[in-house]
């Protein structure tokens, strides 16, 4: 057990993938020398060699579809977008091949690929640079799609991640890669499972579900809640596709209240897909419709703007106070009284 | 540059480079071996790589074009009457397949698109697995590491990118296997097959590009594509290139075996470009009557591989009447079987929707099993039985 970085928590996982299975490979830009924009993959091309670690032509599309031929061959390439918004050139690969060969292929060819995509806004960067493209993703059979939010959950999942036999979109919370935690290396692969949502602090009057960068936030909001006596269970999705939606059920059956938050845009977000899914498992439980807190339905805004854009600590217990039918910002009143 | 009709790139003119403008996409004279009267033409460079290919060895290659037309025209025909939703014919195609797929090694890899049914039927593809994706039965013909052929691309392009990561993967493997990717004209425009050149040239992978140059991407001819032979395309991006005649068996073999043994001993990728024709249509959904002239076809029709071999066939008085008359009739047997196979190929069961979407277990699909076998048990039925 040692205190690291998310970030450094990442280039653990890596190390330890890279030097337990030869079959790991690391694709992407800047990656080797560089050690990556963010230097998760710092010092690995210099211990595993630039035929573990490549530094990649400087295209996304070719990054994916390479990925794809060394998958056939029998790799497991681990491919690291530089940012969010530069996914794009590789969305017809990772849509129409990645997701799809071992559907098309009735199981013969796997693609056990991860995809690294450092994500989400807060970081004051241009546009292109602090996009939360995941339901893209998530509405893709084929794919799985996770998101940590802790050093331990960064490590663990990545080795997860790399392991799964089926391609894995790995979205990393670039705002919180230097956030410190504690990470135990010794644990295994095998729990909590790589698709089951975490209970962060339990609550009995609403259920806040969020993932990666904003499980922070939910937390300090449940906290804050606290002091004014409203108790909210927080949980931390880990696992977008697919959801573990008996995880959330079981909350909401005991509150009967569900706020959602994401940074990503709305309309047809994890929060809609969420909504749906829980209304239809217990609607008969729920006091009062879901509620959804999330970046708003515009591109991602300058970064002068984006705190207005993304969610935070007020905007959300702003949301929870709409579900417990207290005074909020559409009944006009103050929200929060003491905070 | 491997020989004359080979492409240049530039020419230099006292130190200065001068890079040629644009000019029409069949500019350069494609290598040929045979020409299209059958005739046998020496080449200084060519003609060594294909010493060992003898009377025997010729007939084997017309045994093959006579077949996979046949099985072409088979086909066609099992969709006319309803028995296929679709098919790509590869009519008039038959030689550039067949000379590039008998270059290759079994451990070699085959990435292609829809058309490369020759190919296909090189790599020992089964007659059924040619058919169970036209015939809505599977969404992949075949196990591909049984063949070592990926299932054929439909977006176009996209397997230029996996043969050369597959091609990455031999020599991590320290393998001398090469990956081959197979594409058109259209293809050419993708971002994909000019990504895949990069990082080909950049790693120089074991990858060899053979792009036949049919003349048409459905309704678009070639010169939509490319100002200049696809060709000269290559060197740009430092990958050596040839034009090779693609109605001509023999130069086809020729040619990719050169390629081949430039990826085998490490000298990286090679592009091809075998000009060729779609006497077709692009699918049998298609209308060519809608865009192109008649006698482009006559044109072209003069210049057919299958003839082209014949007439050289005979010149060497090698295709008597009752060899000839056999070929056919073993053509004749394997369309046949062809169409038994399709007819009798069984449907799908309601279950296969939802098997291999993942290889783990996943619980957003089992819910949706769930309650689509409970719906169909409404009707008595289940998933594993047949279709509704």
């Amino acid at each position: 057990m040692s205190v690291t970085t998310f970030g450094r928590a990442i280039t653990a996982g890596l190390r330890r993938a890279l030097d337990e299975d030869p079959k790991v490979v690391l694709m992407g830009e800047d990656i080797g020398q560089l050690g990556g924009v963010f230097r998760i993959t710092d010092g690995l091309q210099k211990d595993f060699g630039s035929h573990r670690v490549l530094d990649s032509p400087l295209a996304e599309a070719g990054i994916m579809g390479t990925a794809v031929g060394l998958a056939y061959r029998g790799y497991r390439p681990v491919v690291e977008i530089q940012f969010d918004g530069f996914i794009y050139p590789a969305f017809d690969q990772i849509v129409c091949q990645v997701a799809k060969l071992h559907y098309r292929t009735q199981g013969a060819v796997r693609m056990p690929i991860t995809v690294r995509v450092p994500f989400g806004g807060g970081i004051g960067s241009p546009e292109h640079h602090s996009e939360s493209p995941e339901a893209y993703f998530t509405h893709t059979s084929g794919l799985r799609v996770v998101s940590p939010s802790t050093p331990q959950d960064a490590y663990t999942m990545i080795r997860q991640a790399i392991a799964c036999d089926d391609p894995v979109l790995y979205f990393e919370p670039k705002r919180r890669y230097h956030v410190k935690g504690e990470v135990d290396e010794s644990v295994g692969t095998g729990t909590p499972d790589l698709g089951a949502a975490r209970v962060v602090t339990e609550g009995t009057d609403v259920t806040l579900v969020t993932y990666g960068p904003l499980v922070t936030t939910a937390r300090d909001a449940a906290l804050a809640a606290s002091d004014d006596g409203i108790s909210i269970e927080v949980i931390d999705l880990r696992s977008l596709a697919p959801i573990d939606y008996g995880t959330v059920e079981a909350s909401v059956r005991k509150t009967g209240r569900l706020v959602i938050t994401h940074e990503a845009a709305q309309s047809g977000g994890l929060g809609a897909e969420l909504a749906a899914g829980i209304t239809e498992r217990c609607f008969e439980h729920l006091e009062h419709a879901p509620v959804r807190v999330t970046g708003f339905d515009i591109p991602y805004p300058c970064s002068k703007l984006e705190s207005h854009h993304l969610p935070d600590l007020d905007r959300i217990l702003d949301g929870v106070d709409r579900a417990l039918r207290r005074p909020n910002s559409l009944t006009g009143a103050t929200p929060g009284g003491a905070r | 540059m491997s020989s004359d009709g080979a492409v240049s790139g530039s020419r230099t003119t006292a130190g200065a480079t001068v890079f040629p403008g644009p000019a029409h996409p069949d500019a350069d004279v494609p290598v040929h071996l045979v020409d299209p009267d059958g005739v046998r033409h020496p080449h200084a460079s060519y003609d060594p790589l294909v010493a060992d290919v003898d009377g025997a060895a010729l007939q084997r290659l017309y045994e093959d074009l006579v077949v996979v037309r046949r099985i072409d025209a088979e086909a066609t025909a099992l969709q006319r009457q309803g028995e296929l939703a679709l098919w790509p014919p590869l009519l008039g195609q038959e030689a550039a397949q067949i000379g590039s797929g008998r270059a290759l090694r079994p451990d070699d890899f085959v990435f292609s698109s829809y058309r490369e049914n020759a190919v296909a039927y090189c790599r020992g593809v089964g007659l059924a697995d040619l058919l169970r994706v036209w015939r809505g039965s599977a969404s992949s013909g075949w196990d591909p590491y049984t063949v070592n052929m990926a299932t054929p691309q439909i977006i176009i392009g996209a397997q230029a990118l996996h043969a050369t990561g597959y091609a990455m993967g031999i020599t991590a493997d320290g393998a001398d296997s090469v990956a081959v990717a197979y594409f058109g004209d259209g293809a050419t425009t993708q971002g994909d097959v000019n990504e895949a050149m990069v990082f080909a040239a950049s790693y120089q992978a074991p990858v060899v590009f053979f792009c036949q140059n049919n003349h048409w991407a459905i309704s678009e001819p070639v010169g939509l594509q490319a100002r200049v032979p696809i060709a000269r395309r290559a060197p740009g991006f430092g990958i050596p290139s040839v034009r090779v005649d693609g109605n001509d068996v023999l130069a086809c073999l020729a040619v990719t075996r050169e390629a081949l043994a430039r990826a085998r001993s490490g000298g990286g990728p090679t592009y091809i470009e075998a000009v060729t024709y779609r006497m077709g249509p692009h699918t049998t959904a298609d209308d060519p009557t809608r865009y192109r002239e008649a006698h482009e076809l006559e044109h072209w029709a003069a210049r057919d591989p299958l003839a082209r071999l014949a007439a050289h066939l005979d010149s060497l008085g090698l295709l008597p009447a009752e060899y000839a008359d056999a070929v056919r009739s073993r053509a004749d047997a394997v369309a046949a079987e062809l169409r038994e196979a399709c007819i009798s190929m069984p449907e799908p069961a309601p279950s296969a929707l939802f098997e291999h979407v993942y290889s783990e277990p996943n619980s957003w699909l089992e819910r949706q099993q769930d309650h689509y076998e409970r719906y169909l048990a409404l009707f008595g039925a289940t998933s594993a039985e047949g279709p509704r």
